[in-house]
């Protein structure tokens, strides 16, 4: 069995968990040991103010994912199957476009000249041009819409786990509907709520393609450190210790959610 | 429930309007791509193919619709056997450290991907992997095997391994068992597998923008580079292009999962 395993097993090693390694390994060992790259990571302004920023965006677009998210899985949860089926199928469409694509189409959207600018004044509700996109409410705006998928999906596992009868059980024991889902169905579907915001909040901490696209350079996220630190810099040993900071991030919080609920659950939904 | 109090309606509006926020984008592209102005403008004033027409004459964004097809079919080709290998080891061994692999090949998704780039990047660099075919199908390679190993341990799960075992006790080998008997009734899962990981091949961006380069540039890093000047329409008539690409396979890939329970 483990002859089985070992090719595909060989192909993580070497290019996922050597390159990683290699990363620490780097971060930390430039002619000699040093921990110079940390400390510029962890004192200079730029750094930490950009992992400041990543965290608020991660957290605002988490909010703002489950906010959006919530109401989406509730409805679909309640609903008979075909429909549900189908708002899911409308919840997993954008998953199969590739993100460059559906940043472009923000662009596309949200740009001086785009549609939704040339809609608002064709309707006269402006006269100039809102600043939708380069700066961060459009990495917001389309990063909160690659990532709603990751929220709904493991809401809509958990609700279909609640039973219906204890919702009946609530309402027959006097309390109104929106009784019975603060007291009943809310807590019950934090589990999902738990799956969903981790998912979200730590792919939103690697994020590149939507900040570095639709940031307008000023929005620098922790990802964009580490790749201009690499593509105009050369700083490898500073990318480096960036890159081993931001997956120490991630891997704490695997872990400390894992000790609330499997990590099955957080992963399980693809 | 049937009775629409205000709070239900509120949840149909709200429900609504976020389908519509998650579908515009994937949907605005097309007629964009159909448009015959330069420069974005909505409604678009005519008709037109010129940026279809501009693609499909562009040598550069041929030669990187190559690069992107091939190493697509190479990454199901390679993947796909490794994946289902370790699918059906993980879902039929006692063994402890089977978990720990289990987890091991879903490392792809977990780590940051901006992070996997940069460190094949390095790795590449020293054995000179930079800018060469292998490189990158071997990248894809990785990343696409968590989704064949899901998809095909989603299907083990239905399947009943004392088959295989009478198969065995028949006389065949653990090899011609596993073919005869054992595939056939996972072969949905299998090519939805190989499907999934060929999109992700296809879409894959980040870690092309690190490890690619010279002739053999897939279309998305030519795509990355064009958007970071300027907005030209050809990129939407090739988005298009990709998303209904993507959605006949995942079309493909769910009849399939269906035709088998």
């Amino acid at each position: 069995m483990l002859a089985l395993v070992s090719p595909a097993l060989l192909v993580i090693l070497l290019l996922i968990v050597l390159p990683v390694g290699w990363l620490a390994w780097q971060s930390i060992y430039h002619d000699g040991f040093t921990l110079e790259n940390y400390r510029r990571v962890f004192t200079e302004d730029i750094y930490w103010r950009s992992f400041a920023l990543t965290f608020e965006i991660s957290l605002a677009v988490t909010i703002i994912a489950l906010l959006l998210g919530y109401p989406v899985a509730y409805l679909a949860n309640s609903l008979p199957k075909g429909w549900s089926i189908l708002i899911l199928s409308l919840v997993v469409l954008p998953f199969w476009t590739s993100v460059l694509v559906r940043a472009y189409a923000w662009l596309a959207l949200l740009q001086r000249t785009g549609v939704i600018n040339q809609f608002l004044r064709y309707l006269d509700v402006i006269s100039e041009p809102l600043a939708l996109v380069h700066n961060t409410f459009g990495t917001v705006v389309a990063t909160v819409h690659i990532l709603l998928p990751f929220m709904v999906l493991p809401l809509y596992a958990t609700m279909q786990k609640i039973p219906g009868d204890l919702m009946l059980a609530g309402a027959s024991l006097g309390a109104s509907p929106s009784l019975t889902f603060v007291r009943v169905f809310l807590p019950l579907s934090l589990p999902g709520v738990l799956a969903g915001c981790t998912m979200v909040f730590v792919l939103c901490l690697g994020f590149y393609i939507t900040p570095e696209l639709l940031g307008g350079g000023r929005t620098v996220m922790v990802s964009m450190l580490v790749s201009r630190n690499v593509e105009l810099y050369n700083q490898f040993g500073a990318a480096s210790a960036v890159a081993v900071v931001l997956l120490a991030s991630v891997l704490l919080i695997f872990f400390v959610v894992s000790r609330v609920i499997s990590l099955d659950r957080i992963l399980g939904q693809k | 429930m049937t009775r629409l109090s205000p709070a239900r309606i509120a949840l149909y509006v709200i429900s609504a309007l976020v389908l519509v926020y998650l579908i515009l984008p994937v949907l605005i592209i097309a007629p964009i791509s159909f448009s015959s102005a330069r420069f974005l403008t909505f409604p678009p004033p005519s008709f037109s193919t010129r940026w279809y027409q501009q693609y499909f004459s562009n040598s550069a964004w041929m030669q990187a619709t190559r690069v992107t097809l091939t190493v697509a079919l190479l990454t199901v080709v390679i993947a796909t056997p490794l994946g289902v290998a370790a699918a059906y080891a993980i879902s039929q061994s006692k063994l402890r450290i089977m978990r720990v692999i289990h987890i091991a090949l879903l490392l792809p998704l977990v780590v940051p991907i901006i992070i996997t780039a940069i460190g094949i990047f390095f790795v590449y660099a020293k054995v000179g992997l930079v800018a060469t075919m292998p490189g990158l199908v071997l990248a894809n390679v990785m990343l696409g095997l968590p989704y064949v190993v899901i998809s095909v341990l989603a299907g083990m799960q239905s399947f009943d391994p004392a088959q295989e075992m009478v198969a065995r006790s028949l006389g065949m080998n653990r090899l011609r068992s596993f073919f005869a008997v054992t595939l056939p009734q996972i072969k949905s899962s299998v090519i939805a597998g190989g499907i999934f990981a060929f999109i992700s091949a296809m879409d894959e961006t980040i870690v092309a923008l690190f490890i690619s380069g010279g002739q053999y540039q897939p279309l998305t890093k030519r795509m990355f580079t064009a958007l970071r000047d300027e907005i030209d329409p050809t990129i939407a008539a090739i988005s298009t292009l990709m998303t209904a690409a993507s959605f006949m396979l995942v079309l493909l890939a769910s009849t399939r999962q269906k035709g088998s329970g």
